[in-house]
C-alpha cells in the first residue's frame, strides 16, 4: 500500500493565549479518511490544539499561534488564507449540540450550503436529505422538516449539528467532545456515525472518554500539559504504550 | 417560640409583603383602566372612529383624524428610530470594549432619562423654527429621538444574551462576522427586541409634550407629514383642558382609544413576529 499523503499536518505547532502557552510545539500527521483522537486530561491543550485546526483558536480572546498547520500541504495561516473560506473546508461539532434556534431542522442544515452561491430548491432539498440521511436523522424529523430545531433531543440536536456540519461537504471534520452532553444511546448513535463518515471524510475528535477513543479511532495521541506525548495507532497506544504518562493515563491513574 | 413556628412567620410575613408589593404595582393601571372605561366607553361608538370632530356646541364627531395621525407620526418615528436603535445596540454588544460603545451607552443612558419636552423643544429649534411650519413629520423625529436609545439599551443587552456557542457554531461553519451578527446573533435575539422595540413605540405613541411643538395638533384628516397633523394624546390634551362637559367626555374617549390604539399595535406586531415554530422560546 502506498503511503497517503497526511490530509492536515502541524509543524510546531503552539497556540497561545495572550502570554499563556496552552499548546507547545505539536507536531502531528493526520492520514486522510481516518478517526483521529485526541485524548488527555481536562485543561491539557486538546481542544485548543484542535481550534487552531480550522483557526477558530484566534477568535478566542487573546488566541495567537506560532509554527504551521498544512490542510493538504497548503499552509492555513498563510496571509492569502481566508479563514472563513478555510473553515468551509474543515467542518467543526462541538460539546453541546449548536442548532441555531431560530431555523427550522431544514434550515439548519441548509445553514452551511446557502454560504456558496445560490441553489435551486430542488438541489437544496436533495443535499439537506442526503445529509440528514448521513446523519442517521432524516427518519427522525423527514416529517417535521420545518419545525424548529429545538424541539429535538440533545442526541438529535447533535446529529442534527453533525448533517449541517457535512452538507456543505467540507474534507476535515473536528469533533470537539461530541458525546460530552449525550446519554449512552446517543453516544453510541454518534460513535457510529464517526466510523461510517471516516468513508468520506477526515476526523479529528477530541475525548475524554477512553473507551471512545479505543472504540471509534485509528490513531490517538495523547496530550499532557500542553505537550504531545505521544502518537501512535489507537490499538497500540492502548495496548503498548510507549510512554509511563500515557499508560499511567489510559489505566485511570490519573486525568 | 419554637424555630420552626418562626420560620413560617417570617415566610408568611415576606409572602405578605411582596403580594402587597403586587398590588400596589397593579392597582394604578387597573384603576386607569377602570376608569377610562366607566368614562369614556360611554361615548364611543362607530361613528368615533370614523369622523372627523364638529364644531363646539354640536354633539358628535369623533378621532378618526387623530387615529391616523398617530399612525402616521409613530409609524414614522419607528421607521426612524428602531433600524437606528437596533444597529447601535447590536454595534454596542459587537464592540463592547470600544470607545464608541462606551460613549452610546453613556450617551442612551442619559437620554433615557432625559424629558420628552426638551426633545420637543429640540426639534421645534431645529425642524419647526427652520421649516417655519408644524409638520407631523417634525412630530415623528421628535419621537424617533425618545425611541432610539430605549431600543439601542434593549437590543445590546438582548444580544448580549445570546449564547457564545452559537456564534461559534456560525463561525465554525463559515460564515463570517458581519453575517454571523445578523443571521445568528440578532435574528436570536430577534423576539426579544420586538418587544423592546414595541415598549419604545406605545411609550412614543402616547408622549404629548413633544408633539406640542411639533405636529401641533388639528381639526382636520391629514396624510400630508410636512403639515400640522392631528394625534391622540394631542387630542385628549386639548379637549380635556377646554371648558365644555362634552369636551370633557369627548377627552375620556379619545384616551380610551388611544390605549385601544396601543393595545391593537402590540397584539398585531405579536402576532406577526410570533415565531413560525411551535416550541416558542
Amino acid at each position: 500500500m502506498v503511503d497517503q499523503l497526511p490530509r492536515v499536518q502541524t509543524d510546531k505547532l503552539s497556540a497561545m493565549y495572550g502570554k499563556f502557552t496552552a499548546v507547545k510545539g505539536v507536531s502531528l500527521d493526520f492520514a486522510p479518511n481516518q478517526v483521529h483522537a485526541l485524548i488527555g486530561p481536562s485543561g491539557c491543550g486538546k481542544s485548543t490544539f484542535l481550534r487552531t485546526l480550522n483557526r477558530m483558536h484566534e477568535i478566542s480572546e487573546g488566541g495567537w499561534i506560532a509554527g504551521r498547520v498544512l490542510l493538504d500541504g497548503e499552509d492555513v495561516y498563510a496571509s492569502t488564507v481566508n479563514p472563513i473560506q478555510l473553515r468551509r473546508r474543515v467542518g467543526m461539532v462541538f460539546q453541546k449540540p449548536t442548532p441555531f434556534p431560530m431555523m427550522s431542522i431544514y434550515d439548519n442544515v441548509a445553514a452551511g450550503l446557502v454560504l456558496n452561491g445560490k441553489r435551486s430548491h430542488s438541489e437544496l432539498d436533495a443535499v439537506v436529505e442526503q445529509s440528514l440521511r448521513r446523519a442517521a436523522l432524516w427518519e427522525e424529523v423527514k416529517d417535521r422538516l420545518r419545525t424548529s430545531a429545538t424541539s429535538l433531543s440533545g442526541g438529535q440536536q447533535q446529529r442534527l449539528c453533525l448533517a449541517r456540519t457535512i452538507a456543505p461537504e467540507p474534507e476535515v471534520i473536528l469533533l470537539d467532545e461530541p458525546t460530552a452532553s449525550l446519554d449512552p444511546q446517543g453516544t453510541q448513535r454518534i460513535e457510529e456515525l464517526v466510523i461510517e463518515l471516516k468513508r468520506e471524510f477526515t476526523i479529528v475528535i477530541v475525548t475524554h472518554n477512553m473507551q471512545q477513543a479505543a472504540r471509534v479511532s485509528d490513531t490517538t495521541s495523547f496530550f499532557y500539559l500542553g505537550t504531545m506525548i505521544e502518537h501512535g495507532a489507537t490499538r497500540q497506544i492502548f495496548t503498548a504504550p510507549g510512554n509511563e504518562q500515557t499508560e499511567a493515563y489510559i489505566t485511570g491513574r490519573f486525568g | 417560640m419554637n424555630p420552626r413556628t418562626l420560620r413560617r412567620a417570617k415566610s408568611h410575613l415576606m409572602v405578605g409583603l411582596m403580594g402587597a408589593a403586587v398590588v400596589v404595582a397593579v392597582l394604578p393601571l387597573l384603576l386607569i383602566l377602570l376608569s377610562l372605561m366607566l368614562k369614556g366607553a360611554s361615548s364611543l361608538s362607530l361613528a368615533f372612529f370614523t369622523h372627523t370632530p364638529v364644531p363646539a356646541g354640536e354633539t358628535g364627531g369623533g378621532v378618526l383624524h387623530a387615529i391616523v395621525g398617530t399612525l402616521i407620526i409613530v409609524g414614522t418615528a419607528s421607521l426612524l428610530g428602531v433600524p437606528v436603535g437596533i444597529g447601535a445596540g447590536l454595534y454596542c454588544a459587537e464592540f463592547p470594549g470600544s470607545k464608541l460603545a462606551w460613549v452610546t451607552r453613556f450617551v442612551s443612558d442619559v437620554m433615557n432619562g432625559t424629558p420628552s419636552i426638551v426633545v420637543g423643544v429640540f426639534a421645534w429649534t431645529f425642524i419647526v423654527a427652520t421649516q417655519k411650519h408644524f409638520s407631523g413629520l417634525a412630530g415623528s423625529v421628535a419621537l424617533a429621538i425618545l425611541m432610539i436609545p430605549m431600543v439601542t439599551r434593549t437590543t445590546e443587552e438582548l444580544v448580549k444574551l445570546v449564547p457564545g456557542s452559537l456564534r461559534e457554531a456560525a463561525l465554525a461553519l463559515g460564515y463570517s462576522r458581519w453575517r454571523t451578527s445578523l443571521r445568528i446573533v440578532l435574528r436570536t435575539a430577534l423576539p426579544g427586541i420586538v418587544t423592546g422595540a414595541l415598549l419604545a413605540v406605545a411609550r412614543a405613541a402616547g408622549e404629548t409634550a413633544p408633539l406640542l411643538f411639533t405636529a401641533l395638533g388639528s381639526q382636520y384628516l391629514s396624510f400630508n407629514p410636512n403639515q400640522p397633523m392631528a394625534a391622540l394624546p394631542l387630542v385628549v390634551f386639548t379637549y380635556a383642558s377646554g371648558p365644555y362637559e362634552e369636551w370633557h367626555q369627548f377627552a375620556w374617549a379619545t384616551a380610551l382609544v388611544l390605549i385601544l390604539v396601543v393595545f391593537v399595535l402590540s397584539l398585531a406586531a405579536r402576532f406577526a413576529t410570533r415565531q413560525r415554530f411551535s416550541s416558542g422560546g
